[in-house]
């Protein structure tokens, strides 16, 4: 007994003490009053408590289980118990992460307590004592087996839980130290009593899938490890990211997205198209299509024609008019015609799917883009600085950033209608316009009359390296020296740096896809103008090859040797030509990109870092300062670049190869410039905000870049001498040729009646109705979702005004002490009646528990001073209630066991 | 008892190789004779040095953050464990009421569990720096607090508590993007 007592004085000391930490000394003071009057009534329920243990011990005495689940049983108890003391006073306290510390202090002093261990004997002595009783308890056969399936169940309940324990350890917020003691006390349980779960039965199978599903996580984990350590310039990237913040490093990881996008279309593409070709195809020199002309032979082989494309490479499995129009190659009997055309449909499908799809994902990531602005202020003080920046300059930049934009939404909300001279700035606005448009309208017209011209030069011989490049370096200077200038312009508008911002990227983007179309239309020019002439062409390659093997000279009894292929005059093959543009513009664009890094960033970089010494002004603060990482610009290049690859890829299947050599480059070389000789921008261009604009760019430039392809494909026709499609009328008629060659004719027949406008168009109609109907569910959902968030807004206003006139009441009334206290003892005994029903008054404890937690105020007063006197006269009535003693304990256990599965916070 | 300590950790963490290059940086920090394994473990490491590491030394918060996650009494140092969790909470894999947490521990500049007005304050004046010219008036300070109190203090008791910051902070599209740290 005195043992039991001292325990509780030390529980109720290690309580004060927790609290005493935590609270204000007012609280502090007060909690102490009222633990020391729990102190009390904890003596009183003492005997009653021994009294549970000794029935326990009794019943569970005969039952075949290992004692320390039973150990474990009684502590568990105590742990209920104070858990109830905890919940008690956790009603009290209003600070929360507190509580949490202390409640889970005084867990732990708990479970290191070696009481337990000291309880043992006394058990022992109990149970002799009681022996009698104890037998007379158990005689009811069945008992024991019951208890002990219950233990089970309730053992494999708390393994469960500890191992959801386990699991959920890493979302915690608790300090290392706590983490790893309860991670080895809750491994330890696991692996103590995971064994005997499966005791009888398969113990040692039971044991061998623990050990394998343990092997299993681990070679998870070793394979997660292993692949983010697989991710290609993970480090580089977070070495960027911690310099210059999570913008820049955003490009990057856009580049490796790029990059992995265009590894799939090169695998596509070479594997099915390119591939076949070079290893089963007729190789060069067999025919005209893969010959050198006979004129252009002897210079085929010169650097400056094959930098331009010309020659052997023009000639070669790069481009569209190298492959041959057989319907099958090799003894594979591979359709390369038709895996040209399925291939390079399913080049624009795949990146059409990937792009749409990672917008998904990076819609469905982000929450409540709506609900941003209830909180511009807020997050802009809670999430505005960049954890990752480790770079003084930087921070610096971002401190300049922070207040910029704490000043600006200062400034907006005081004075978000207030609006001067409101005519000048509309004034200027419009006259910026018209300048961009001017601008705009300019570089498109000089980009078609030079391409124009380089058709007139064309023709010509002898034309110098700058005629014969002239389009490139024009639209490279164009992409130059137009941004600039529209920022320079942009200056007039006065806009917000951020509407700023937007406007400048348009404008860009507007003069980019200008150039592209402006060139695209050129390019379209040339390729009509060869399609006239082709008919002339064909006739005289007819009547050479006529001429050829009719001419007199030969008798007709030895045949003639083939023309060679070299001396066979030929069309102009305008698919060749147009890979060679994308070609070459792919090139140049990549050389002027690297050149501008050169020049701009890098020799600027080491003309301020070096001249500095000596120079007159500050160079690095003052005029030319070192360059900024020009993300938006970069972003834009890169998705152009990117459209220019996907309209090319058909015509030029070498193209993706091109592309994915100057990623992987830029992607280094990038990398270097940026870490050598850029200073962070200082505009704000979030990163996580910005990402899905990328993408919605670049799905706007793929939908562009697809129209001008469909359209060669489907309205003009193919040349007649080169490439996989020659000598058919248009390029899909390939399709219908393989339907009607290679499948059953069942399959044409279906083919051609699914091709019938009169299935097609109310298939359309009926994708249109289905878009509506989403369309208005979703926005039906959302308006429903906004509504059902505004009441949860309200009601927790509600909730909360309530709490705080509450809370204000409660204020007032702490004068009058005893009143609260004497409340607060009876809750408290009240709490304690229910976690801690003592044996000998269970008949009672249990009835109140049958009636729920909502019992009476006088109910609990009257239960206590009977669980006092009970132990002292040992009432009649407990034997007759023996029989009913498992259920009891059921009832008590379900209980005991509902507070101790209670989360401890 | 080193290799038994140090066995668990790369364990618990969920992603042994953090924890040995965090082992490894944190060695760095000590003096030569403490680097052995079961003494690196038991060391305690002193702000200065910790604030000396270059992913923290441009923060404006590096005085919070290691006095959030130390764990010594007088909270002055950190321990490997203290080093390890700051590290695990800044990565990648923490979930964000985690982040936003032990952000608000952060920003809890006098640790009384609420962010009032003189923490938000000082809060501000972290974000802008020390220099003169990017520092707010005491009226733009005033307006901006006004405002922050207006959006986030949804009890109107003039103070921020967790659960307030962690129901702002979980609409934040950009805040476990940049609440990291990468070693």
């Amino acid at each position: 007994m005195s043992h039991q007592v001292k325990g509780l004085k030390e529980e109720a000391q290690a309580g004060m003490k927790g609290r005493a930490r935590s609270g204000s000394p007012r609280t502090g003071d007060r909690l102490g009053r009222r633990s020391s009057s729990k102190r009390a009534v904890k003596a009183e329920a003492t005997p009653g408590r021994l009294g549970a243990q000794r029935s326990q011990k009794a019943r569970t005495g005969d039952s075949p289980s290992p004692g320390s689940p039973r150990r474990k049983q009684t502590g568990r108890r105590r742990h209920g118990e104070e858990l109830g003391e905890q919940e008690q006073s956790k009603a009290e306290r209003t600070c929360q992460g507190r509580r949490k510390r202390d409640e889970r202090a005084s867990f732990k002093e708990r479970t290191a307590a070696p009481k337990k261990e000291k309880e043992i004997p006394r058990k022992e002595k109990l149970k002799r004592q009681k022996k009698p009783r104890s037998s007379s308890l158990a005689s009811s056969a069945s008992g024991g087996e019951s208890l002990s399936e219950e233990e089970l169940a309730r053992i494999l309940e708390q393994v469960e839980e500890k191992k959801k324990l386990i699991a959920t350890m890493r979302s915690k917020p608790w300090p290392m130290a706590k983490k790893l003691t309860e991670l080895r006390e809750a491994q330890e349980f696991v692996e103590k009593y995971e064994g005997a779960l499966g005791k009888g039965k398969g113990k040692r199978l039971y044991a061998y899938q623990m050990l394998m599903a343990k092997k299993w996580v681990k070679f998870k984990r070793d394979f997660d490890n292993f692949k983010t350590q697989c991710i290609p310039w993970e480090m580089k990237i977070k070495d960027i990211e911690s310099h210059f913040g999570s913008s820049v490093a955003s490009y990057f990881i856009f580049l490796r997205w790029m990059y992995g996008v265009n590894l799939v279309l090169f695998g596509l593409i070479f594997g099915l198209v390119i591939i076949p070709e070079v290893l089963m195809g007729m190789p060069y020199g067999s025919i005209p299509r893969k010959t050198v002309p006979r004129a252009e032979e002897e210079k085929a082989m010169d650097f400056s024609v094959l930098w331009d494309f010309e020659g052997y490479i023009k000639y070669s499995a790069l481009f569209y008019g190298y492959y041959n129009n057989q319907r099958t190659i090799g003894w594979l009997r591979y359709r390369l015609p038709m895996a040209y055309f399925m291939v390079g449909v399913s080049v624009f499908g795949y990146s059409l799917m990937i792009v749409i799809r990672s917008m998904a994902s990076n819609t469905q990531g982000s929450t409540g883009e709506g609900e941003s602005d209830n909180f511009t202020f807020s997050f802009k003080m809670f999430t505005s600085w960049d954890y990752l920046i480790g770079n003084s300059e930087t921070a610096d930049n971002k401190y300049a950033s922070i207040t910029t934009s704490f000043k600006e939404s200062i400034v907006d909300e005081q004075e978000s209608n207030k609006e001067e001279n409101i005519h000048l700035t509309r004034f200027l606005r419009v006259l910026a316009n018209f300048l961009i448009i001017c601008c705009l309208c300019g570089s498109g017209y000089l980009i078609y009359f030079v391409v124009k011209r380089s058709q007139q030069f064309s023709k010509m011989q002898n034309v110098s390296w700058y005629e014969r490049n002239e389009v490139e370096i024009v639209m490279s200077l164009l992409g130059m020296f137009c941004p600039p200038l529209f920022e320079t312009i942009a200056l007039l508008e006065n806009y917000h740096p951020r509407t700023g911002l937007k406007w400048q990227l348009g404008r860009i983007f507007a003069l980019f896809l200008g150039n592209l179309y402006t060139f695209l239309l050129a390019l379209m020019d040339d390729v009509h103008l060869k399609l006239a002439n082709e008919e002339t062409i064909k006739n005289i390659t007819h009547w050479t090859l006529f001429n050829y093997y009719n001419s007199s000279g030969w008798n007709e009894s030895v045949p003639r040797p083939p023309l060679h292929p070299a001396d066979v005059p030929r069309g102009s093959c305008w698919e060749t030509a147009v890979g060679i543009e994308f070609m070459r513009l792919t090139v140049s664009d990549m050389l002027v990109t690297y050149i501008t890094i050169l020049l701009g960033d890098f020799l600027r970089a080491c003309f301020v870092r070096f001249m500095n010494y000596c120079w007159c002004w500050d160079l690095e603060a003052g005029f030319p300062s070192y360059a900024e990482f020009d993300i938006s610009g970069n972003v834009l290049g890169l998705i152009f670049n990117q459209g220019m690859i996907w309209m090319g890829s058909f015509y030029a299947p070498g193209l993706v190869g091109i592309n994915v050599l100057r990623l992987l480059t830029s992607m280094y070389f990038q990398c270097w410039a940026v870490m050598s000789s850029n200073v962070p921008h200082e505009r704000v261009f979030k990163a996580s905000r910005s990402n899905n604009f990328y993408m919605g760019l670049l799905l706007l430039v793929l939908f562009l870049s697809l129209l001008p392809v469909a359209y060669t494909i489907m309205s003009l026709p193919p040349s007649f001498d080169c490439g996989p499609f020659s000598g058919k009328n248009r390029m899909y008629d390939v399709l219908q040729e393989t339907i009607e060659n290679d499948f059953p004719t069942f399959l044409g027949k279906i083919f051609a009646f699914l091709a019938n406008p009169g299935l097609i168009i109310p298939a359309i109609l009926l994708m249109f109705l289905a878009i509506y109907y989403l369309n208005s569910v979703s926005k039906s959902l959302s308006r429903a979702n906004a509504q059902l968030r505004k009441k949860i807004q309200a009601l927790r206003e509600v909730e909360k005004s309530h709490k705080s006139v509450k809370g204000k009441a409660t204020a007032r009334d702490s004068g009058d002490t005893p009143k609260n206290s004497s409340k607060n003892a009876t809750q408290l005994q009240l709490t304690k009646e229910e976690t801690t029903p003592p044996s000998a008054s269970q008949s009672q404890a249990t009835d109140k528990k049958a009636q729920g937690p909502g019992t009476s105020n006088s109910a609990s007063w009257t239960a206590l001073p009977a669980s006092g006197h009970l132990p002292i006269s040992r009432p009649p009535g407990v034997k007759p209630d023996s029989d009913h003693a498992p259920s009891q304990t059921h009832l008590w256990r379900s209980a005991s066991g509902k507070s101790a599965q209670r989360p401890p916070h | 008892k080193g290799g038994f300590e140090g066995k668990p950790i790369a364990e618990n963490t969920d992603s042994s190789p953090l924890s040995t290059r965090a082992h490894r940086r944190f060695c760095e920090l000590l003096p030569q004779e403490q680097r052995s394994v079961e003494q690196s473990l038991l060391a305690q490491v002193p702000f200065e040095q910790i604030l000396s590491l270059p992913e923290l030394k441009a923060n404006p918060f590096k005085e919070r953050i290691c006095r959030v996650f130390s764990t010594s009494p007088t909270r002055d140092s950190l321990s490997f464990e203290d080093f390890l969790d700051l590290l695990s909470v800044f990565s990648d894999t923490a979930t964000p009421d985690i982040k936003s947490h032990y952000a608000f521990r952060i920003f809890d500049f006098d640790d009384d569990g609420t962010l009032n007005r003189e923490d938000l304050s000082r809060l501000v004046n972290c974000l802008t720096g020390e220099g003169e010219d990017t520092r707010l008036s005491a009226s733009e300070m005033k307006q901006l607090i006004d405002n922050i109190l207006e959006e986030s203090d949804i009890d109107r008791d003039g103070t921020i508590n967790l659960s307030e910051f962690q129901h702002v902070i979980s609409r934040s599209p950009d805040f476990a993007s940049s609440f990291k740290i990468v070693l």
